[in-house]
């Protein structure tokens, strides 16, 4: 279980988080939809220990992830996996060594068996045949579909993504979208999806969750979210451009 | 207007304070995580090869040129005073203890530092440290270290290279142009040289190359702003290597001239 407490997150005068509090059970899939620049991206890194927060927890399964020693953080990180919005694979690596990475570095496994799993986890993503090709080979499409197969490769508890959707055809997204709840259906994982793609969310979504100044404004099923009277909600999941968020933009102007 | 003045002065002292604590608590956890078990062999051996073997073309040619450069202005001098052999002993001591670890510094910091400013700096731009950390990889342990370890036992490595390259250039003009016999040149340069001479020289040029480790890689974790980000800190760790190499060599000069007098 994914618990997070009254977060707040500042960068320079900026409150990114403002006492952000949401709760996701295990094996439940949570997307969080929100305006770019929201705090999306800084939330999920709030929850792999890549960010600290200024006040407030992020606890994963009861144990407080700002709080643990780097021996417990790394126990932490090898059940989590995280799919990166511009797929953040290694440019001196091959895509073979890019997806096995984890298994390289933190196992004892055979080498085949690595590069066995390696081709299952690309075959999952649709992208078979590109071991030996380098990140600058790929397009950006596939680049995120190796980041996820990268993700999926050491079979993680907690998977986190940003953005897997954006900037893929149509056909590419829905595959992707089957396999996030594959994932979720078959393995049990729990998933947190930071997405502004409103088809998708409502298709793998258990729980949707709106991010708004700091706060979640809105949580519930993609039924709720789809049914609410709440104006901001509203505006951003039809995607209107007049409403009570650009109206809060405008008044800066 | 002065009161403008008195706040950019502050804000310089924090920024400059801020940079020396960072660095200094990269140096900690590097050195502390270069001693912690498993260690990287292979990565250490890549940086190496990076860092030292293929910075043998470019420290020839300067080692080579700075020694012709020496011998022929000091025999500008020295010839006024009829004391043309002493050339030898000059070239030799300024070489092995201060003008091969100091120039091979500099070019290192040029060539490698600035090679790894700029990589680690793409790779923070593009999320790829975040993503080493997300698969349990200390990046310190994984991108710092290997390039400390590589640059500390290169720079040595170069720097007597060097030395041997500076003397030989000295040699070719004091042999060929001036007119000294080759067993005279050899005789004296060995007379000169103590082995405190060429220690200092290494010692120092040890220190060195963790510099440029340590400044390079922290120049890189910390850019900012893409492209335009890469660019600055890159020009920041080589003006920064500059800076402190010259430093420690003034430091260091100073304190061995009072331990070896």
């Amino acid at each position: 279980m994914i618990e997070i407490l009254n977060l707040k997150k500042k960068f320079n005068n900026n409150l990114v988080l403002n006492d952000l509090s949401l709760k996701v059970e295990t094996g439940q899939t949570c997307v969080i939809i929100g305006r770019s620049g929201c705090g999306k991206s800084v939330l999920l890194k709030h929850i792999d220990g890549l960010l600290r927060p200024d006040s407030g927890k992020v606890l994963v399964d009861g144990k407080e992830v700002a709080g643990l020693s780097e021996l417990e953080l790394t126990k932490l990180r090898s059940k989590i996996s995280m799919v990166f919005q511009g797929g953040a694979l290694f440019d001196s690596m091959n895509v073979a060594e890019n997806v096995g990475f984890g298994l390289f570095e933190h196992t004892q496994i055979d080498h085949k068996e690595i590069l066995q799993r390696v081709d299952e986890s690309l075959s999952l993503v649709g992208l078979g045949g590109i071991d030996n090709l380098m990140p600058s080979e790929l397009s950006g499409g596939m680049r995120k579909r190796v980041s996820l197969a990268r993700a999926i490769c050491i079979k993680p508890e907690i998977l986190l993504y940003d953005e897997p959707t954006t900037g893929l055809d149509p056909i590419t997204a829905a595959s992707i979208n089957e396999l996030i709840r594959s994932l979720h259906d078959k393995l049990n994982v729990t998933s947190f999806v930071v997405t502004h793609d409103m088809t998708s969310a409502y298709h793998i979504a258990d729980k949707i969750a709106m991010m708004y100044k700091g706060r979640i404004v809105l949580e519930g099923t993609p039924e709720e979210i789809q049914n609410t009277k709440d104006p901001v909600v509203h505006q951003f999941i039809n995607g209107l451009a007049k409403g009570p968020i650009t109206e809060a933009v405008d008044t800066f102007k | 207007m002065l009161n403008l003045l008195f706040v950019d002065l502050g804000r310089k002292i924090i920024v400059f304070m801020y940079f020396f604590g960072g660095l200094a608590n990269l140096a900690i956890q590097t050195v502390y995580l270069t001693f912690k078990p498993p260690y990287k062999y292979d990565h250490i051996i890549e940086q190496s090869k990076r860092a030292g073997y293929e910075s043998f073309p470019i420290v020839s040619v300067v080692a080579l040129f700075i020694g012709f450069i020496f011998a022929l202005q000091s025999a500008y001098f020295m010839q006024r005073l009829g004391a043309e052999m002493y050339i030898a002993s000059l070239v030799a001591l300024a070489i092995v203890r201060e003008l091969g670890p100091v120039i091979t510094a500099l070019v290192v910091a040029g060539r490698v530092g600035a090679s790894h400013t700029a990589e680690l700096g793409s790779m923070q731009v593009t999320e790829q440290i975040d993503a080493l950390e997300t698969l349990a990889t200390n990046p310190i342990k994984y991108l710092v270290v290997p390039r400390f370890v590589a640059l500390g036992l290169m720079l040595p490595i170069l720097t007597l290279y060097a030395d041997i390259l500076g003397i030989l250039g000295s040699y070719l003009i004091c042999v060929f142009k001036l007119g000294i016999t080759s067993s005279m040149y050899m005789n004296i340069t060995f007379t000169s040289l103590a082995y405190k001479d060429l220690f200092t020289g290494l010692f120092k040029a040890w220190i060195f190359g963790m510099i440029i480790a340590l400044v390079s890689c922290y120049e890189g974790f910390n850019v900012r702003g893409g492209a335009e980000g890469v660019g600055k800190a890159t020009t920041r760790s080589v003006v920064i290597s500059f800076l402190m190499i010259l430093a420690a060599d003034c430091l260091f000069t100073a304190l061995f001239y009072f331990i070896f007098p």
